[in-house]
């Protein structure tokens, strides 16, 4: 005759509620690790595309007098990243009353300047709009590959989630 | 078990997130037309008037109905001035007999050493055509000041060089400052964009 103790009673539930919490972990790990690879092949073959291939960067009217004011007024970012054939041109364009050093050039009131990028490379201009006195424009290659696309996705979150961190 | 899950949902929504919000929808645009950085609306090109190495003053209204590439540099400079400078002998050659409208105006960014004489002979062995600009330091800055141009002095062993801006500035027949080339582009890229312009 078998007989069961509250002692193997208790041990046999426990065993048997590790084994369900087990499976319900190893779904949820086989249904993340599916979500990831689902996303990464979306990421790999969907190709990029951009609205315009101007990346726009405007000084809005009224900066130079909040700067003479000592408000302390970004204007461009240290670092503009480009891709060719999606988005390289950037366009500049001063909507202020008074003329700008802007990036790489000097721009009257009302003036924009488009400058087109054809090669891949890290170009660096002296902008006085930074206080390093320089700006960066990094342009990448077009992403011709799946791993190219998944390599330039994940660059591109990185550096969203870098420019959202607190410095 | 349990270090997979987080892991891979944050790898899935990062890359979702990320990938949804660069991901837009519309199909990709014209090229550009010119190589060159281009101004909208071309504002009237800053006037200036400067030594030229030729003997004669040089000023834009000089060269009126011809193209004007101004290039900002220094004799000394090792790289950058003798590498752009090349480029656009090599885009005057390219342009055949329309050279003849493409006028290249180099501006000193140091007097001290850049007299009319030494300019001339500097620049006499990249293209005859090409005229040196020089003057006083005061007039030099103003003209810099005037395009923007960046130009600083670099304490060398016993000399000096220049940290100065490596675009090269394009001006139409009617004095218009039309665009800026960026430093590094090959000479075929401003024949193209000089064709552009002398027939516009």
């Amino acid at each position: 005759m078998r007989t069961t103790s509250a002692f193997s009673w208790g041990r046999d539930r426990t065993a048997r509620s590790g084994a369900r919490v087990s499976r319900a972990a190893r779904a949820g790990a086989l249904c993340a690790c599916a979500a990831a690879l689902l996303t990464a092949g979306w990421s790999a073959f969907a190709p990029i595309r951009f609205d315009s291939r101007e990346a726009l960067f405007e000084i809005p009217r009224g900066t130079f007098a909040r700067r003479m004011a000592g408000e302390p007024l970004p204007i461009l970012p240290d670092e503009i990243h480009l891709t060719l054939e999606l988005q390289d041109v950037l366009l500049l364009r001063n909507l202020d009353e008074v003329p700008q050093i802007f990036g790489p050039t000097l721009m009257m009131p009302g003036q924009s300047f488009r400058l087109p990028f054809r090669q891949a490379a890290s170009y660096q201009f002296a902008c006085t709009a930074h206080a390093s006195g320089q700006m960066t424009i990094s342009v990448d290659a077009h992403p011709e590959t799946p791993w190219a696309r998944l390599s330039w996705r994940a660059r591109a979150l990185g550096r969203w989630i870098r420019s959202r961190l607190p410095s | 078990m349990r270090a997979p899950v987080p892991a891979g949902l944050g790898l899935a929504l990062a890359l979702g997130v990320g990938a949804s919000a660069l991901a837009p929808s519309r199909a990709r645009a014209e090229p550009p037309e010119l190589f060159a950085g281009v101004f909208d609306p071309p504002r009237e090109a800053p006037a200036f008037s400067l030594g030229g190495s030729d003997g004669q003053p040089i000023s834009l209204e000089r060269f009126r109905g011809k193209i004007v590439v101004l290039a900002f540099g220094f004799t000394s400079c090792p790289d950058v001035c003798p590498t752009t400078l090349a480029t656009l002998a090599g885009a005057r050659r390219a342009l055949g007999p329309a050279a003849a409208d493409v006028q290249v105006v180099y501006v000193t960014v140091d007097p001290q050493r850049d007299d009319a004489k030494r300019m001339r002979e500097y620049l006499v062995a990249f293209d005859p055509a090409f005229l040196g600009a020089t003057g006083s330091a005061e007039d030099l800055a103003k003209v810099r000041e005037a395009y923007g141009v960046a130009a600083e002095r670099v304490a060398r062993a016993k000399t000096y060089a220049f940290s100065h801006s490596s675009f090269t500035y394009l001006v139409d027949r009617t004095g218009k400052l039309r665009a800026l080339m960026p430093y590094g582009h090959a000479a075929n890229d401003y024949a193209h964009d000089l064709r552009i312009l002398l027939g516009s």
